[in-house]
């Protein structure tokens, strides 16, 4: 019943000062909206870049003396590895069929004296995380009778390491502004302590214990925190709204059918807890150090 | 039962507000604190209250000894002790039905039954046609009564009052003193705190007279 009216007493706090409650929840807002809104569209750029690389592959390309044995041991170590989604073998001729089907390189293959190409396995690896993929090209490599195991490495792993610096700047990002947002709640429930100082000390003259005077603070910080972050979700989606008109024309341009998608449910559930938690905190810190100040004389 | 034995109190800077005071109030008994200004009254009675610690000595209050109680224990003796200020202390943003069920609301009743009892509290004191009045509309007598209903709706063993009526005339002082009276006689124990020791005397209650500190036979 406590926490009940609690709540009641919080949410008649706001309505008294609808317009400082409000800018105090827009600061939070904002602030969280920008660690909120990179990461989600760092999350839209991983898709992005997902469907200009299409699905990452190896080819194995094995030694020109490697005889139909030596193809069956790779094909069997490949079907027992787990790491591998499906894999295709291409032998030389089947490659050098299809090569002269291609437009005018017919008679340059008629030319040849003897097959050229090699046999190649192609692979698509069942992980898509880059180290995965990069250990399992490193294995490949060592078995016999393999010249090369290649991947387009230089590409995913450019493209990994810029979404790595990203991630790590949402982090720092959100961390600093996380202190931020405990700044802020801290500050203003101070004042909410500072101006409530007669009923705390009637309060506790008449026999209300610390956790009592302690609690309608708690909820205080911890729903402007959550309405912060309420905010905060808003704001990230009017941007996106905002952006995907242009997003679209330019994704139009390169034939990509992308626009920016919005948050999802785990990530704004994410989003409110951790603002509500952080409001919580300021709030808990604030109350721990004013409360003890405030003993009746 | 209130138990005083050797208590001193010195606050920071040296002052000694109360010397080796040593007395007994039995429970259910009336007594009047009386002496000149600064004599220590008010620190004899935020003694009972736990709103202050002894120096040395100790107080004993319903059973628990003041000095060595934690701090979370405090809130609970003090529900049983209800306090009556000079200055009322009553929250100037909160209707007078709602100040009185301030207490109620700490101890954790039930918003029909507290309503009840806030009722019958406000009625005791006369101001049962004024719970949606906020204190800045009542007068000072009225404002005192508040705070009387206020101390005696959780229904406390214990009501101490510090100078309840120093700042009102003498009729009302007399309706107020009347009141402390009858809870007195449904068993609840009164100590009050006043500079006119005449009262006491009216009222054949118990007299502690203090006089710098100390307490004089």
């Amino acid at each position: 019943m406590h926490h009940r009216q609690a709540v009641a007493l919080v949410l008649r706090q706001f309505a008294r000062a609808p317009v400082a409650t409000f800018l105090t929840m827009l600061v939070i807002g904002v602030s969280l909206s920008l660690p909120a809104g990179l990461y989600s569209l760092l999350k839209n750029v991983n898709e992005l870049a997902r469907m200009a690389r299409g699905e990452p592959q190896i080819t194995l390309v094995l030694a020109a003396n490697a005889n139909s044995g030596a193809i069956d041991e790779i094909r069997s170590h490949l079907k027992n590895r787990g790491d591998i989604a499906e894999f295709r073998f291409i032998s030389r001729d089947q490659a050098l069929q299809e090569l002269s089907k291609n437009a005018g390189l017919g008679d340059i293959t008629a030319g040849l004296e003897k097959n050229p190409l090699p046999d190649i396995f192609t692979i698509r690896p069942a992980h898509r995380e880059v180290e995965s993929i990069v250990r399992l090209q490193q294995e490949l490599q060592a078995l016999p009778k393999v010249d090369a195991a290649l991947l387009d490495e230089a590409w995913v792993k450019r493209l990994e390491a810029l979404l790595g610096l990203g991630q790590k700047a949402v982090l720092i990002l959100a961390m600093l502004l996380g202190f931020a947002l405990v700044a802020i709640t801290g500050n203003t429930i101070r004042l909410q302590i500072l101006s409530a100082r007669d009923e705390i000390e009637v309060s506790k003259l008449i026999g209300a214990t610390d956790p009592f005077v302690r609690r309608p603070f708690l909820y205080h910080g911890a729903l402007q925190g959550l309405c912060g972050g309420i905010l905060a979700w808003a704001i990230v989606v009017a941007t996106f709204q905002l952006l995907n008109g242009n997003v679209r024309i330019l994704a139009d341009l390169y034939s990509l059918n992308f626009h920016l998608t919005i948050p999802d449910a785990q990530d704004i559930l994410g989003l409110l807890l951790f603002a509500a938690l952080l409001g919580w905190l300021g709030a808990y810190l604030s109350v721990g150090r004013h409360l003890r100040e405030i003993e009746p004389r | 039962m209130i138990s005083f034995s050797q208590v001193s109190k010195r606050f920071p800077g040296g002052f000694e507000a109360l010397r080796e005071v040593t007395f007994t109030i039995e429970a259910g008994e009336m007594a009047f604190v009386t002496g000149h200004s600064g004599a220590g009254k008010s620190t004899l009675l935020k003694l009972i209250a736990a709103i202050e610690t002894p120096s040395s000595g100790s107080v004993v209050v319903n059973g628990q000894n003041i000095g060595k109680m934690s701090r979370a224990a405090v809130p609970y003796l003090r529900r049983n002790v209800g306090l009556v200020f000079q200055d009322h202390k009553l929250l100037f943003n909160r209707t007078a039905f709602e100040n009185v069920m301030l207490p109620l609301h700490i101890a954790g009743f039930e918003p029909t039954e507290g309503a009840k009892r806030v009722r019958a509290a406000l009625d005791k004191v006369g101001l049962l046609n004024r719970e949606k009045a906020f204190p800045v509309a009542l007068s000072g007598g009225e404002q005192q009564r508040l705070c009387i209903a206020r101390a005696i709706v959780n229904r406390p063993s214990i009501l101490l009052a510090d100078e309840p009526t120093g700042n009102l005339d003498a009729n009302y002082a007399h309706d107020i003193l009347e009141m402390f009276k009858s809870f007195n006689q449904v068993g609840v124990t009164i100590v009050i705190a006043t500079p006119d020791p005449s009262a006491a005397r009216d009222w054949n209650a118990r007299l502690l007279t203090l006089d710098h500190g100390v307490l004089t036979p």
